[in-house]
């Protein structure tokens, strides 16, 4: 009977994230408010039903009693943030909060098959980051000098990447982290806002030649500093922000061109400067050469999404432990061998919407800072999951970064909310404006 | 600080990168599907894939069997439902089925994934697993033979050595041995004498693709090609006058038990082995050349093989010693060579220089007899021209109508071969080497022979290949 429940409960569950996913896109249909809200609420329905059904099997596989209560634990979490950001937000975007949700089920759940005392730790610091974010919206609302000082934003940012290159602690041959106290805080992972926020503030006030200049500079010295470090991952999802911005701000091609050549460039210097570029370009071109070694991170990988196929080997039949840090940048190798290359696909998906949700967001905004920020951040958002990701299935080198809401990690999972919470300030800006207007007008 | 006019074509820079973001990103959503539809199977059929064994939690392994439909290998069940390999012929097909619970060998290893999927009709899957019933895996059908393998394993004997038989044209092995052997049904219990420090039988060595023995005359195939390639037009006039032992400097080269075979050519000398011929002959050829045509052969590099091999080595270079040229000539020295390897140079020969990959699996069934996937034959590439292969084949054509061939010297069909009679210890016995194909103008099997300490090639080696081709041609 058991045996059963666990069998269909996994194809039911694809059939869930599949539901979900559909209906999010299907979002972008409707434009009447009421339609929308019921799309958002089979949204939540699917959610709810997947998450009991993935439990369930935990429960039934682990046999562990603390499964039970940690699933109510996050019911309750997922059901007043869900109720109650509403109540206090009337004018935010759902869509965004139920995917947000989504992808945190979808976290609990694979890393409480991994390690059940990470996935709690995961929860704790889920909701210390919720209900710290809460306020960013209602601050954005209120707070006009944000856009005045870029060089707080600027320097700030620098100093702590510096301080990370300088004394960071070291792991898998990176500078990525600074101990504080028994944490270890990965502030790369806010300096990405703080750089966003830079960047538009700049561009908010001008941008002639002399800024941009300038600008560039400040953008470049965060991203040497990065490759100094030699977290790659980072200093890309940087680069590509910077071009991106660059670009919206200016519409000029010359800049466009000159950023992604200039970033080929130093692609080829990088190469054949550091070692350890050599090493993850190698270990991409061929692993099967060193598989004991280099290549044995991601071959473990490949073979985790190719024994699932498909369909997926069911919660606990896999091996995804096999692959060295799966519960951070590898997770998305591990859904794909338990849950199914369908259900990965899906994760994919629900990315992609949030980030359309986001550039929907920018097209919207009229005053440029806003559009810098919200296109800023959904470029950041958009470029570290397709990076993560792609370095898991072999489809670019790996570079080390982690998928936002579902690895574990402290740092990744509070930047990410901080940059959710900034997004949903801004929507509901924009619809507290548009009531105004509504108002003036009647 | 004057604000400037915000730029007004903001939004349609926004949707320029969203395009190419997202059409990034929808690029890799495909290459992802597309690893998961086609390249997935051929990625995780691998022996460091450690969860294929989980599979075995869902799947009963399938059955390995021979071309001729006998089982090799199958999973029985005893009454409490515990399973259990069976290998029906025991230590006949012991290093080519191998076995895959200590370790994975043989086809064992090769066919794992296959064994280990099912293919049976997708009702009685779901029924299965529903009912917590393990389905039945794929069955693997292998190119061996069990009537070859049989009569090349009696031929051979208690001796130790090892035998191939393949079909150059395609690639297909039909016959692997390697002696001793091991019963792979008694593999747990044997387990910790065959790997004790004080065994010095190797059972577990597969000897015909990782053992390595100095390919003694057989080598001459090399020495004389490179001789034809150095003197095209004029090979056919080279002449030698044997005088039974050859001295060069202070050193001699004696022929096979000091036999003297007078005034030869050098299809006399290639035919009846003449070391002395082959030792002057050795010292006219230029050594880089001769490394790279060694290479070129496949000499220090990776083989196409499907098994794990052995690597043979040729270590002469430009500025070796006399000695070193004297003895690389002929085939001692150091040149070291597996048994296998020996097989696929006179396939290329027998194939007009092109080389076939070997291969064991033939196709993979389902459980109802289904067929699920077939293996066609495949070229790893040209060892040498076609007019340079039929030069040899017509060389070892002598070897067998006018020389030292003569044990398999027929009216029932034309073998065209080497022998070799290899020293690797003074004092002790060679070991014996015949390799070679039949028919001679139309190969259909290649057979390699090595016994280890037996004797001459001529005499112990060519007698076992000639009752496998006996027992070919018979049927």
């Amino acid at each position: 009977m058991v045996n059963v429940i666990i069998e269909v409960s996994k194809y039911l569950m694809i059939l869930l994230i599949a539901v979900y996913t559909y209906l999010n896109f299907s979002y972008f249909r409707f434009h009447e408010e009421r339609k929308q809200r019921r799309v958002c609420r089979r949204q939540n329905t699917a959610m709810f039903v997947l998450h009991f059904l993935a439990n369930l099997i935990l429960y039934l596989k682990s046999g562990d009693e603390r499964v039970v209560l940690f699933y109510l634990a996050q019911v309750i979490f997922l059901a007043a943030y869900i109720g109650l950001y509403q109540l206090f937000y009337r004018n935010l975007t759902r869509i965004l909060v139920n995917n947000m949700c989504m992808l945190l089920c979808v976290s609990w759940i694979i890393l409480t098959r991994l390690s059940f005392d990470k996935a709690v730790r995961q929860f704790i610091i889920v909701a210390i980051a919720a209900l710290v974010t809460w306020i960013i919206p209602f601050i954005m609302d209120r707070v006009w000098q944000l856009s005045r000082i870029p060089w707080v934003y600027g320097l700030l940012g620098l100093a702590l990447l510096v301080v990370v290159w300088m004394v960071g602690n070291n792991s898998y041959g990176a500078q990525l982290s600074i101990g504080v106290g028994s944490f270890s805080l990965q502030p790369s992972e806010f300096v990405k806002i703080s750089f966003v926020f830079f960047v538009a503030t700049m561009f908010y006030r001008s941008t002639d030649f002399l800024t941009v200049a300038v600008t560039t500079a400040v953008a470049a010295a965060h991203v040497l500093i990065l490759v100094l470090s030699k977290d790659l991952g980072s200093a890309l999802i940087f680069f590509i922000t910077y071009v991106g911005m660059l670009f919206v701000a200016t519409s000029n091609w010359l800049y466009l061109l000159t950023g992604i050549l200039s970033g080929c460039g130093a692609s080829v210097l990088a190469y054949t400067m550091f070692a350890h570029v050599r090493t993850r370009v190698a270990a991409f071109r061929n692993p099967w050469a060193d598989i004991d070694n280099r290549g044995y991170q991601i071959t473990q990988s490949l073979f985790a999404i190719g024994t699932g196929g498909w369909f997926g080997m069911g919660l606990y039949q896999g091996m995804p432990y096999k692959i060295p840090v799966v519960e951070k940048d590898f997770v998305f190798a591990a859904i794909s061998e338990e849950l199914g290359g369908i259900f990965a696909l899906c994760v994919l998906l629900i990315c992609l919407g949030c980030f359309l949700q986001f550039v929907m967001v920018a097209v919207r905004m009229q005053a440029s800072f806003y559009k810098l920020i919200a296109f800023g951040l959904g470029i950041e958002y958009l470029t570290q999951v397709f990076l993560t990701v792609g370095g898991v299935i072999k489809f670019i080198p790996s570079t080390g970064v982690t998928l936002p809401l579902v690895s574990y990690g402290g740092s990744s999972i509070l930047s990410t909310f901080i940059l959710f919470g900034v997004i949903q300030g801004l929507y509901i800006l924009k619809k507290n404006d548009e009531e105004d207007y509504e108002e003036d007008e009647a | 600080m004057k604000k400037m006019k915000p730029n007004p074509d903001a939004n349609k820079s926004i949707l320029w990168i969203t395009y190419l973001m997202v059409g990034l990103f929808v690029g890799m959503i495909g290459y992802f599907g597309y690893f998961l539809q086609v390249q997935g199977e051929n990625v995780i059929n691998n022996s460091y894939n450690a969860r294929l064994d989980r599979f075995s939690d869902r799947i009963v392994r399938g059955e390995l069997q021979s071309n001729d439909g006998h089982v090799l290998a199958r999973t029985e069940k005893d009454e409490e439902g515990n399973e259990r390999r069976v290998y029906p012929y025991g230590a006949l097909f012991a290093h080519a089925v191998g076995y895959f619970d200590h370790g994975k060998t043989g086809v064992e290893a090769l066919a794992n994934f296959y064994l280990l999927t099912s293919h049976i009709n997708l009702v009685e899957q779901t029924v299965n697993a529903l009912s917590g019933v393990k389905n039945i895996g794929d069955n693997v059908i292998t190119t061996l033979d069990v009537d070859l393998q049989q009569v090349a394993s009696d031929a051979l004997g208690g001796r130790r050595g090892a035998v191939i038989a393949m079909e150059p044209d395609t690639g297909r092995i039909l016959v692997m041995i390697s002696r001793p052997e091991f019963d792979p049904n008694t593999l747990g219990m044997d387990w910790d004498g065959l790997i004790a420090g004080d065994n010095t039988q190797a059972q577990l060595l597969n000897r015909a693709f990782q053992g390595l023995y100095p390919p003694g005359s057989t080598f001459k195939i090399l020495t004389v090609l490179e001789y034809i390639r150095e003197h095209p037009d004029t090979w056919r006039d080279y002449t030698f006058d044997c005088e039974g032992v050859y001295a060069c400097e202070d050193y001699t080269i004696s022929c096979y038990h000091g036999n003297v075979h007078g005034h030869q050519t050098l299809e006399q000398a290639f035919a009846n082995s003449c070391n002395g011929a082959f030792a002057a002959l050795g010292q006219e050829l230029k050594l880089d050349a001769m490394h790279d045509l060694a290479e070129k052969l496949l000499f220090n590099q990776e083989l196409p093989l499907p098994l794990a091999y052995s690597k043979s080595s040729f270590t002469m270079n430009e500025g070796a010693s006399t000695w070193e040229i004297l003895q690389t000539a002929i085939g001692q020295g150091n040149t070291q060579i597996s048994p296998m390897h020996n097989g696929l140079i006179t396939a290329a020969i027998a194939n007009g220089g092109i080389l076939m990959k070997p291969y064991l699996i033939e196709r993979v069934e389902s459980a109802a007899g289904e067929e699920v996937k077939r293996f066609l034959p495949e070229a790893a590439g040209s060892l040498m021209t076609a007019t340079e292969a039929q030069d040899l084949a017509e060389l070892m054509r002598l070897v067998v109508t006018e020389g030292t061939g003569s044990a398999v010297r027929t009216d029932a069909y034309t073998v065209a071969g080497k022998t070799g009679s290899a020293e690797f210890e003074t004092g002790r016995e060679t070991h014996a080497w015949f390799t070679g194909f039949a028919p001679a103008e139309n190969p259909r099997l290649v057979v390699t022979v090595v016994v280890e300490e037996a004797g001459s090639g001529g005499q112990i080696a060519a007698p076992i290949a000639r009752r496998i081709w006996d027992r070919y041609f018979a049927r």
